[in-house]
Parts: structure tokens; sequence; C-alpha cells
């Protein structure tokens, strides 16, 4: 049994999903219109992992839960006044853009120092968790690319369930192809853990979870380093929204014999 | 001169499965376009060896196997170390590997060990100028973009469905197995299993099919008799899919409800999720149901060529500019009749 795990979740803001994003005309490296000005959320998979841990962590006595976000300073800070209430954790703030246009090795290699430098974590009982991709770069490589920088050799991607053992193994289900899941059996920590939706709703508001966060919160904003990640190593040709409009033929005074058909014949077709 | 690696898994009967296929087409092609770059073909998995000459008719030169017991199961730690064996025995510059779920897992962290950058779910390679240009996509499928890098190696994971799986007479590869030593602490993970995710008995997920059928929340609204028939639109959807052996799709609204012990269909999951939070799939033709909403559903019908909706509402924002044909009829007694149409019935 353990003593407790440390968990890191790396997760920060990204364009809520609901907006409409364009890329500024011949911006190199490329960027979104507006993107001050866009609505935030925490990134739904690294929200999901953000749940999942703070479950963990109430399950499992000792344990903490870290949440390190890289994005802009101010940003931040309007997205902490949302998640704080949801869940306890101790934030790790990264001044940097929060585009998903900066390199995942990029971007990684930054959360992975802020890591390694939190005071007190105990690496063998680390358990790295985040999403499986964001909603920004969609890459679903930052993780494991901090995960290998940080010596983790165990990892896991789109991970919908995670079930310690008495003897202190963890038990994991993946997604893979085919609407089928992996099961593993990691002997413990340390491991990473890129989740998918796991299986938790999200928690209601909770004013005294985020009194309690935001006073912590606030001087972790304040000490937040500089990260100036970028993609030094792209040469970027073209960025673009790209032609979606389709003619819609609407069909609605035909009998539903009618549509059936028309339907059948297509599928055979 | 770049040295090109096509990086490949076999799947769990040591055969090399159709994204693996298609990643050689465009292994082949890119080499090509390179001016003739050197070539070779990478395998690792049980029966990699064997896998190898399953390839043996595209003429590539040089086939690196990582083969074994310790290699069959799809596992970061010796995934990881069996890929940057193959990477830094071939001295590979672009690596080009399939966006399975195996590599997608495994290739960020090699691209990291080999000191490298990667390129995730690209959906178009070219070359222009001697360069290799890739495209991929931002922010959920929302903005393309084409860019080049001059970081070496370069890994690129490539999407399924952008090239056609490479087909071609099996052979002798002939090729080298390289030994792979393992560290016990690169074995703490055991895969103990493979399990249907689906509540249900039947797959409803089938990656391969020519249809996707995406069901919305609308299925389990009230119908016009005030009430909501949940168990009507169930047996009408996995009727239609046993005929059909289309793949299961499904707005998020509709997955959640089961998450807020709302009304839902036994077989319906998160696997099935389109759109944001969901997955992006890849099939010829896409046929909607009650579904309603923009943007989630635009994303995750972004890759479906020939898409047909039914939907009670002719000027639902999503289906209007996204769909080929909207019709406008119920989708209870649409969906019916199909059935019975499918069934060789009047």
């Amino acid at each position: 049994m353990t003593d407790g795990y440390h968990i890191i979740v790396c997760g920060s803001l990204v364009p809520d999903p609901l907006q409409t994003l364009e890329p500024v005309p011949g911006s190199t490296p490329p960027a979104l219109k507006n993107e001050a000005m866009l609505p935030a959320v925490l990134d739904p998979w690294a929200a999901h992992s953000l749940f999942e841990a703070a479950r963990l962590a109430r399950e499992t006595p000792g344990s903490k839960v870290w949440l390190v976000s890289l994005g802009p300073k101010s940003r931040l800070q309007q997205l902490m006044m949302q998640v704080a209430q949801k869940v306890p954790f101790e934030l790790v703030a990264l001044d940097g853009p929060a585009s998903g246009f900066a390199d995942a090795a990029e971007v990684a290699a930054a959360l992975a120092g802020a890591i390694a430098a939190i005071p007190g974590l105990d690496r063998s009982r680390l358990l790295l968790f985040g999403g499986c991709a964001s909603a920004s770069r969609d890459a679903g490589a930052t993780l494991q690319m901090v995960a290998e920088e940080l010596g983790i050799h165990d990892q896991f991607l789109a991970v919908d369930e995670l079930k310690p053992a008495a003897d202190g193994s963890l038990r994991v289900l993946e997604r893979i192809e085919g609407g089928r899941y992996l099961a593993s059996v990691c002997d413990g920590p340390p491991l990473c853990v890129g989740w998918s939706t796991g299986s938790l709703p999200e928690p209601p508001n909770s004013p005294q979870i985020g009194m309690q966060n935001m006073r912590a919160i606030m001087p972790a904003l304040q000490r937040a380093k500089p990260a100036p990640v970028g993609s030094q190593d792209l040469a970027w040709l073209d960025a673009r929204v790209p032609d979606q409009r389709r003619d819609t033929r609407i069909v609605k005074d035909a009998s539903t014999d009618a549509i059936a058909a028309e339907i059948v014949a297509w599928i055979r077709s | 001169m770049e040295h090109v690696l096509c990086l490949l898994h076999t799947d769990a009967d040591g055969a090399v499965p159709q994204p693996a296929r298609e990643a050689v087409t465009t292994a082949l092609r890119l080499a090509t376009e390179l001016g003739g770059a050197a070539l070779a073909i990478g395998v690792i998995g049980a029966g990699a060896a064997a896998a190898a000459d399953q390839l043996a008719g595209t003429g590539v030169e040089r086939f690196v196997a990582v083969d074994g017991p310790d290699f069959a199961s799809s596992r970061y730690a010796t995934d990881a170390a069996a890929a940057a064996a193959i990477a830094r025995a071939t001295e590979a510059t672009v690596i080009v590997g399939p966006a399975t779920a195996r590599f997608a897992r495994t290739l960020p962290g090699v691209a990291r060990r080999l000191g490298g950058r990667i390129d995730t779910q690209v959906t178009g390679l070219a070359v222009d100028a001697g360069r290799v240009i890739a495209e991929r996509w931002y922010y959920r499928q929302r903005i393309v973009t084409k860019a080049s890098r001059t970081t070496r190696p370069w890994l690129l994971t490539l999407a399924p469905g952008i090239a056609s799986p490479w087909q071609g007479e099996p052979g002798q590869a002939n090729a080298e197995r390289l030994a792979v030593e393992l560290s016990a602490a690169e074995q703490r993970t055991r895969v103990v299993g493979i399990e249907q995710a689906s509540s249900g008995a039947a797959q409803t997920i089938r990656p391969d099919a020519d249809l996707l059928l995406v069901a919305g929340a609308g299925w389990t609204k009230k119908q016009a008799d005030g009430q909501p028939h949940v168990a009507d639109a169930a047996r009408l959807v996995l009727g239609f899919l046993e005929r059909t052996r289309a793949s299961l799709g499904s707005s998020k609204s509709l997955v959640d409800q089961s998450a807020e012990g709302g009304a839902v269909m036994p077989f319906m999951t998160h696997l099935n999720q389109v759109g944001q939070t969901g997955s992006t799939p890849r099939h010829p033709k896409g046929l909607a149901t009650c579904c309603h909403g923009e943007e989630p559903h635009v994303v995750g019908w972004r890759f479906i060529r020939e898409r047909r909706a039914i939907n009670l509402d002719p000027s639902c924002g999503w289906a209007r500019g996204k769909a080929d044909v909207l019709y406008v009829a119920d989708a209870f007694e649409v969906m019916a009749k199909v059935n019975a149409l499918l069934d060789g019935a009047s």
C-alpha cells in the first residue's frame, strides 16, 4: 500500500470550444485573431485528468495534487477563478504563451523543468497526469516528452480508468482502436497517464475549496517564471481555416418512404 | 541527403495492419520525391521479421526488425527502446509511422530520446525544393497548417486514411534482427488483456466501416406523444448498425447523459463521442440523426467525405452548409423504414 501519491497534472487554457477561431493572416508563427480576448477554459482533457487526480488523492491518504500550467499570467489568473472552485490543488504557474502553435518539445522542456523544481516532490510516488491531447495543439505528444525528460518509462495514453491495487500496483485501461481497451498493470509509481474522458462528471463549484486554493494560487501566479516557448524549429508555410461550406440540399416535403429509399440507395452506392 | 525510415508495428496476429501499409505507401512516395533518398523499413512486434517479408515487394533495400515476446505487447518502455534502436541503426533523419494508439503513445517520447522533433496526426506530406512539408490540423481540426522543420530526426505519425494501403507480393525481406537489451525498469508494466469498451454486447465502433452513423441527443428527447422512447431508439440504431456494419458515433450531449443519470442507449459510451472531446473519425460516408449544434459536429465530421443528416429542424446550423443532404423528417420513422428496406422488405 502506498503512503500517498504526488500527482502532477499538466494542463492549461484553451479557447472555449464554442468560439470561432481564425488565424491572423500572414502571421509567422501563426496566431489566433483576438487571442487575448477569447473566452478560455481549462483544456477539456486536462480537466478530466485534474478531476481524476483529485478523486485518487481523496481516496489515498497522504496524496497531494499540483496543477502545472503554462500560459499568460493574467489569463491563468482568470482561468483559476473557475477551476479553483472544483477540486483542491496547488498551482505551479509558468508565464508564457498558451498558443497551440508553440512546439510540443519546447513546452515539454519548460514543464519538465518546472516539475523538477517543485520543492518536496517525491518522484518515487509521482503520477504525471494530463490530457491525452490538448484542444489547441492537439498533438498528444507533450506529456510523453515531459515524462521522458523526467525519466518516467511507464506511460499510458487515452486512459479512462486507473485503479490502485492493495499491493501498490496500478491497473490502467487505455483506449485503443475499434472501441476497445488495452488493460495493463504497472508495478507502481512513477508513471505517466494521458487521460481521455475518464468516468467522472465535472464537480460542482465549492466556494470553500475555491477560497482555500486561491490563498496559494495568487502567490504562485506572482512567482510564475517566464517561459518564452515558441516554435523555433518550424518554418510555417500556411495556416488557414479550411473552406468547408457545402451546398446543402434540403429535402423537406418528401414522404418517409421516399427518404428511406433514397438513403438506402446512397448507402448501397 | 535524408534517410527515411518507415517505422511500423505488427498487430496481434503478427500481420502488418492497414494503417502501417498506408504509411509504407507514403514513405515510398516521400523517398522518391526526395530524389531517391535512402529508405529503410523498421518493424516492431511479435513476428516482426516475418511481417517484413510481407513488404518485400516494396523493393526497399533495408529491413530492420525488433522481434520477440518482450516486444509483442503494446507497451511504452519496450516499444520506445525498440523504436529508438531502429532509428539509430538506420541513421534516420525523417521517420514516418502510422498514428495508431501504440505509436501515438510511444513516438513522442522517442522523439525526445533521440533529440528530435515530432508532428502527429499528419494529414499530408509533400516535398518542395527538397524540403519535406507536413500538413496537420490545430485547434481540433479547425485550422490547417503546412510547415517544415530543420531539426533531425523528424518523426511524423500519419493519420489513417491519407494514403492507399500498400499492396504487393510477399517475399524474402531478409530483415536484420536488432537485439535490444531491456532493463528490469523497462518491464514494470504488463499488458493483461484487451476488453470491449461498450457496456452492451454489440461492437459499435468499427474504424474500417464505410459508413458512420451519428446519433444525437434528439433520440432520447420527448417525441410527438410527449414521452421519450429511448428503448425504441436503441433498437432502431442497433438494428441499423447490424444491417449496415456501420460505426456508431455520438454527440457529447448524448454520451454525457449517462454520467448525469439520464436515460441512455445502453451500448453508448464516451468512446462513441465525436467532436471536440471525442474522435474525428475517417469514413467515406456519414449519416447524422437527431444532432443539433454546429462547431463540435463540424470538428467531428471534418474527415467524412459524404454527409447526410436527418433532422426535424430545416434551419439546423450544423446541417446547413455542412451536410450534403438534409432530410427534414422524423428520424424514428425514417430509420424504421430504412431498416425494413435493408432487410429487403417493401
